[in-house]
């Protein structure tokens, strides 16, 4: 009952005249704001889609009987399937050892994780290149062992963990920080290992956090292109990955082909955004609880 | 299970939280840890926990024993004490009965979940919350919560059990009834217990013994008589309640306060020392007109006549503050009315007079 009442309070709240703008105001943003969105957002996204369909469906699935396109669709599932776990687990080492400890260096930990975001992903690439190329720091070193990391696969998963390693430690981070260590005292006290604790107590308290790191850091390593296309040699049916793939399929004027596979991430992009939603909510759901109990610090006293 | 702390100091950076505190707690007694804030007995609590380590002390043989076993070593979890937070720490993602089972669980992996459930369920009945086993701690009120995480605690069969301020977030009401219940609680099981509490009434009302703490030391040990009726230091006679008072001074066997002057055979010495001397608001008497006895004059700033019974405060003609206490009765008798004159006549004082060797000594005096 209580809920239907206020369900039906808050559909009859009508905004006072007094702060509202003047109708011409009010439709002069709301159509620029709308303009701008499909100008930049759902007009890109039907062409793309427009394109790929352009010459009929049986031209589009043809585009993905490719070897090379469905090598670098392979190539990105893998590059993404080996970063992304990287990515988890060392962000939520970072998280822990952030949220839960003190040290020395902690600033500068906290930094380093957010680098990526501050450094453009070709340079991050180029880095790749002068530590591990042929002519770089290490190279003759990795050629005398017949080791190669540069234009192989190597190169791509370490460019694309590099580009997404912040996702999962900047959103475990708050959260964790919110929960303090309470309850990993509490169990603890109850008799459980540093292991049990963080297995049924830390981890389950940050499960939706570390999904929406782990959605937005897989929806970025299947994306990337800077950084992967400088360390890639973008030698097809080898080393492209999917966005790379695009590239040469639109250089080389087959734009249906081109379209088609950018659709499938068009279509992750979609998918990833959903799930984001999804995710978002709930976790959001975990903060709040989080916020509701808040953790006083603990004082001697 | 016996506890006992021996020489235990811990400081965090330049700030002593503890300074050489000693102290027993014998088998199954409920005491109490009494101070204000900063006092240390949160962490004194965190110490015997194995929550905190204290800070070494060369030299000194100090340690945290339960029943002569030395636990200084032994890690938090290996130390079987049930600990209760001040904000429950109950694990938000589990329910009631998972977050009872917890301790079981990760002691015996493997063990029968029926002996689980049946362990469980036997603790809820025990705090009174059976059906509410599939309740999240969110949807819990604050009294539920805190009996949830001592539950949970007992759960492990604890050698020891310690609650830091069990009753401090909760309102009026029900701190009442839960320190009625853990007492009550306390009779059944008789495990050994220690909690911390800011609160006199708290600790008087629901302890065995009342450890008084203040800036890291043990000011005093008592049962809550002992504390209430003999405090040790001045400090204890300050922290227990509302205390009037005055800077004197004693020479051969009197003692002289405000315009008073009365025998205090405790002090023989001809040289005259500085003394502190300290009167409950209720024990005074009352009276409109003077009566040859002893008594200090003030006038009536304030009554609180909404109670059980009035407070009054007054000013003395030298400007100092006075508490008073009588009973409705003798208010209904007496018709006191702001600024009216009262002659203020205490029953008992305590005097606190430095020694030569600068100790502080204290008597109690009855007149």
């Amino acid at each position: 009952m209580a809920g239907a009442a206020s369900l039906h309070a808050r559909a009859t709240i009508v905004q006072p005249r007094a702060i509202a703008e003047p109708k011409l105001v009010r439709w002069t943003l709301i159509g620029t704001t709308l303009a701008f969105l499909s100008l930049f957002l759902f007009v890109p996204l039907a062409a793309v889609f427009y394109e790929a369909l352009r010459k009929g469906l049986s031209a589009y699935l043809h585009s993905f009987t490719d070897p090379a396109a469905l090598a670098a669709i392979k190539l990105t599932l893998l590059a993404a399937g080996i970063a992304v776990p990287v990515n988890l687990v060392f962000g939520l080492a970072a998280s822990w050892a952030i949220a839960k400890f003190q040290f020395r260096g902690k600033h500068l930990l906290i930094t380093l994780i957010d680098l990526p975001f501050a450094v453009s992903p070709v340079v991050s690439g180029m880095i790749y290149v002068l530590l591990y190329g042929a002519n770089g720091y290490l190279g003759p070193w990795l050629i005398a062992h017949n080791v190669q990391i540069i234009f192989a696969l190597p190169g791509i998963v370490l460019a694309t963990v590099f580009v997404t390693f912040p996702f999962v430690a900047r959103e475990v981070i708050p959260l964790m920080q919110s929960q303090g260590t309470q309850e990993e005292q509490a169990a603890m006290t109850l008799g459980a290992s540093g292991w049990q604790t963080f297995w049924r107590v830390t981890l389950p308290g940050v499960k939706w956090a570390m999904l929406y790191g782990v959605i937005l850091s897989n929806a970025r390593a299947m994306g990337e292109f800077g950084a992967v296309s400088v360390v890639s040699g973008h030698i097809r049916g080898k080393t492209n990955t999917m966005p790379l793939h695009v590239e040469i399929l639109y250089n080389e004027y087959n734009f249906v082909a081109a379209f088609a596979v950018a659709s499938l991430l068009a279509l992750l992009a979609l998918a990833t955004l959903g799930l984001k939603t999804l995710v978002e909510w709930r976790s959001a759901v975990a903060l709040a609880q989080a916020e509701a109990n808040p953790v006083v610090q603990e004082k001697a006293s | 299970m016996s506890i006992e702390v021996q020489h235990i100091s811990k400081t965090f950076g330049s700030f002593v939280a503890l300074d050489d505190v000693n102290l027993t707690v014998p088998t199954g007694q409920l005491v109490a840890l009494l101070g204000p804030s900063g006092s240390g007995k949160t962490t004194l609590l965190r110490v015997i926990a194995g929550l905190e380590q204290a800070t070494p002390a060369p030299g000194i043989d100090s340690g945290i024993r339960f029943h002569d076993e030395d636990v200084s070593h032994t890690p938090v979890r290996h130390r079987k004490v049930g600990f209760v937070f001040q904000h429950y720490a109950l694990f938000r993602h589990m329910n009631v009965f998972e977050n009872g089972a917890f301790g079981l669980r990760v002691a015996r992996p493997r063990s029968r979940k029926l002996q689980i459930q049946e362990r469980v369920h036997q603790l809820l009945a025990l705090i009174q919350l059976e059906g509410l086993a599939h309740r999240y701690p969110s949807q819990l009120s604050g009294g539920q919560r805190q009996r949830v995480a001592l539950a949970r605690a007992l759960a492990v069969q604890p050698k020891v059990l310690l609650l830091d301020e069990p009753f401090g977030a909760l309102d009026a009401q029900v701190r009442q009834e839960l320190r009625r219940w853990l007492r009550r609680l306390h009779d059944q099981l008789h495990v050994t217990s220690v909690f911390v509490t800011h609160d006199q009434d708290e600790a008087l009302e629901v302890a065995d013994r009342v450890v008084v703490m203040n800036r890291g030391r043990v000011e005093q040990v008592g049962t809550p008589d002992e504390v209430f009726h003999h405090p040790a230091t001045e400090f204890v006679m300050h922290f227990l309640g509302q205390v009037n008072q005055f800077h004197g001074r004693v020479e051969e066997g009197r003692v002289r306060f405000g315009n008073l002057e009365l025998p205090f055979p405790q002090y023989a010495h001809n040289q005259d020392g500085a003394a502190r001397v300290f009167i409950r608001p209720h024990d005074v008497t009352i009276d409109t007109k003077t009566n040859g006895l002893p008594s200090i004059q003030a006038t009536i700033e304030r009554i609180h006549s909404a109670g059980a019974v009035v407070r009054l405060e007054m000013r003395t003609d030298a400007g100092q503050l006075l508490f008073a206490e009588i009973s409705q009765e003798r208010f209904a008798t007496m018709h006191l009315t702001y600024g009216g004159t009262v002659f203020v006549r205490p029953r008992h004082i305590r005097v606190f007079t430095d020694d030569y060797d600068n100790c502080t000594r204290s008597a109690p005096l009855s007149i």
